[in-house]
């Protein structure tokens, strides 16, 4: 019998901190290859579409760009949350309701048209975004109420909130019957970054932006310093004389604010309108981008990109090897198991012992 | 058969899953351990289920395949976990979101196929009773199963010595592992049995409450188990009586949208997520209460010293 054995290192390990998200990429790729062998299809033909071929071209590269900024700007959201320990897994409900508060302007007063409007909507998305997320804050702050449970129910209550919407009093009168608001007025809609070579807008830039603004905070300002000392010890917080609820709800509007940005970027950007199918998991997916970028900003960014290219890799693998697309969910989830388990390297030496089989291993 | 009868029945239909899910997953958090993966194993339990029922025809064997997937997937979680001390949190999300991809790619090819439905249980002259006939004895078996599990938890937990003993290596995983327990092994038991009820939970929405696949069919009922045995404050019985209120909250919504009563369905079908959350406020609001019964170690991780 052999068992694990974990020893704690004297400090953590500043060679697998680096290391171990790429000892978890690769361990996804061979995993990977093995479930591509399963199903039927050949792993090197498979990786080059999924990892290779979005690469190779200008305009898939902008499409890896419209992919990974929500991505980008909801993990990076997502860090300080989970650096201070407050668990939001309700990003995409914050997205979802960002871009239903972004869209009031060019929905309900389509005549309103100046450049001011885009700006102002940009605005709005935050708020929204931020006013949703403050709900599990507040009832974790004042009932000590499950931040974990209570973002998550709040997903679905934004998504049957916004299908309302879009089959309901928004529903575009042109529409056919389809769901959705009728397309957005041209000041309404994120300009492209560089229109001639492919369709990536600003949310991209706002993407890098947060990053750098959030990596700045975390690592040289004393409220980032704030946000480690609470969510590794709230004790020590308190005896430094930070608050813990004050945190709370830092750590959710920073992060319900992004997460709206990310969506009425995506609506008035990517799609051009409100509709019923506004998000592909964005706000999940997400989560595993803010661990595999071990939450830091930056790496975040780097993390944003690989995970966006999984989709754009399924996408290309589903039309050329004829691969369901269904399989990019379960890469990204493997990914993340793989992550997680590799950050145990950072932390602890992985001893393999061998017990004698007549005792039963104590552990 | 009236009405009210009729509604009755289809509570314990919508009631049960939660239950079985819920009660598993009880038993984790006794032993210390949050799993929040319940979501991802009750979809991997409901496409196996399906599955399997449908390349063997039984929807029995069907049901023991979403037992033995679900404890199985479980243990992914477990060695991450119990082996690798990882965040209990970040795995558990991890497991869901790993069973709702995997259990999507699975699914594909049933999607849109007709399922096999475990019958209700007809005993004669008894099933044919008036009113308490079908609700007592001509429902699904699997629903009797529910209420022997429930009973049989409370029992195992709290007059069995191995309950205790579970129970103590949740509130104090230290002491336990001082006094020679072997925590990490009854760890690994506890999270098996949680990603069991799990998959028979999730075979359940499968097999009997909707006969079909359909990706996503959980519909966030994972978590509203985990909901569950927060406001149990981790007593089985109270699970049973939270779940029946679940399901009287979401087969009344359905009522309602059926009968028209001009109530957009979409605020309708948000209601039992609204209520989880209202809920979890009346429960957690009374910190004491909280505090008294919640395992101590619940979610820290355990490495043991030399």
């Amino acid at each position: 019998m052999m068992r694990v054995e974990l020893v704690k290192r004297p400090q953590h390990s500043a060679l697998f901190s680096a290391l171990s998200p790429f000892i978890a990429l690769g361990l996804t790729l061979v995993a990977g290859a093995i479930m591509f062998s399963l199903l039927g299809k050949n792993p090197l033909e498979t990786f080059y579409y999924y990892f290779i071929d979005p690469l190779r071209e200008m305009w898939s590269l902008h499409e890896l760009a419209i992919k990974a900024a929500p991505l980008i700007l909801i993990a990076v959201g997502l860090s300080v949350c989970y650096l201070s320990n407050n668990w939001n897994i309700g990003a995409e409900g914050q997205f979802i309701i960002g871009a239903v508060a972004g869209s009031i302007l060019p929905v309900l007063f389509p005549q309103f048209q100046s450049w001011i409007v885009l700006p102002l909507m940009l605005l709005m998305g935050m708020a929204g975004g931020a006013a949703y997320a403050a709900i599990p804050a507040f009832l974790k702050v004042r009932f000590n109420t499950n931040e974990i449970l209570t973002s998550l129910m709040l997903v679905y209550v934004a998504q049957l909130f916004n299908d309302w919407l879009v089959r309901g009093i928004w529903r575009n009168p042109q529409g056919m019957s389809f769901p959705g608001t009728a397309p957005f007025h041209e000041y309404a809609i994120l300009p492209e970054i560089w229109p001639a070579a492919g369709r990536a807008n600003w949310g991209f830039v706002f993407a890098l932006v947060a990053a750098v603004a959030v990596w700045f905070m975390l690592s040289k300002m004393l409220r980032g310093f704030e946000v480690k000392v609470l969510g590794q010890s709230p004790r020590a917080g308190r005896f430094a004389g930070f608050s813990a609820p004050r945190m709370v709800f830092f750590a959710f509007l920073v992060s319900g604010a992004l997460a709206g940005l990310a969506g009425i970027s995506e609506v008035s950007g990517a799609i051009g309108h409100l509709n019923e199918k506004l998000s592909i998991g964005y706000g999940f997916t997400a989560i595993i981008v803010a661990f595999l970028g071990r939450l830091n900003p930056l790496g975040i960014v780097a993390a944003g990109l690989i995970l966006a290219l999984t989709y754009l890799g399924g996408e290309a693998a589903s039309i050329s090897v004829g691969l369901s697309d269904k399989v990019v969910r379960a890469f990204q989830g493997m990914l993340l198991f793989f992550v997680l388990g590799c950050d145990t390297l950072i932390h602890y030496k992985i001893r393999l012992v061998g017990t004698p089989l007549a005792k039963p291993a104590e552990a | 058969m009236g009405m009210f009868e009729a509604i009755l029945l289809t509570i314990a239909t919508a009631a049960t899953p939660l239950l079985i899910a819920g009660v598993g997953e009880l038993v984790v958090e006794r032993s210390g351990v949050l799993n929040l993966g319940v979501e991802g194993m009750m979809i991997m339990g409901a496409v196996t289920g399906f599955g399997a029922a449908l390349a063997t025809g039984s929807p029995w064997l069907g049901f023991l395949a979403a037992l033995v997937v679900g404890a199985l997937f479980s243990l992914l979680f477990a060695v991450l976990t119990l082996s690798l001390a990882t965040n209990q949190v970040a795995t558990g999300l991890a497991l869901t979101l790993l069973g709702l991809g995997f259990s999507g790619m699975l699914g594909e090819r049933f999607v849109g196929m007709p399922g096999i439905k475990l019958g209700n249980l007809d005993i004669p002259y008894l099933s044919d009773l008036p009113v308490v006939g079908k609700l007592v004895f001509g429902q699904d078996p699997i629903f009797y199963l529910s209420v022997i599990l429930t009973g049989g938890v409370a029992w195992f937990l709290f007059r069995t010595r191995a309950g205790l003993t579970l129970r103590s290596v949740g509130d104090n995983h230290g002491s336990a592992h001082a006094l020679g327990i072997n925590v990490i092994g009854i760890r690994y038991l506890a999270v098996m049995f949680g990603g069991a009820c799990a998959g028979v939970a999730g075979a359940y929405l499968s097999l009997v409450y909707t006969p079909q696949w359909v990706e996503n069919m959980t519909a966030g009922r994972g978590w509203i188990a985990l909901a569950l045995v927060v406001f149990a404050s981790w007593r089985p019985w109270r699970v049973l009586a939270g779940a029946y209120l679940f399901g009287a909250v979401s087969i009344g919504q359905l009522h309602a949208q059926a009968l028209g009563i001009g109530v957009p369905s979409q605020l309708l079908s948000s209601l039992p997520y609204l209520a989880t959350i209202a809920v979890l406020v009346l429960i957690s609001r009374n910190r004491r209460l909280t505090m008294i019964n919640t395992p101590a170690s619940l979610g820290r991780p355990f490495v043991p010293d030399r």
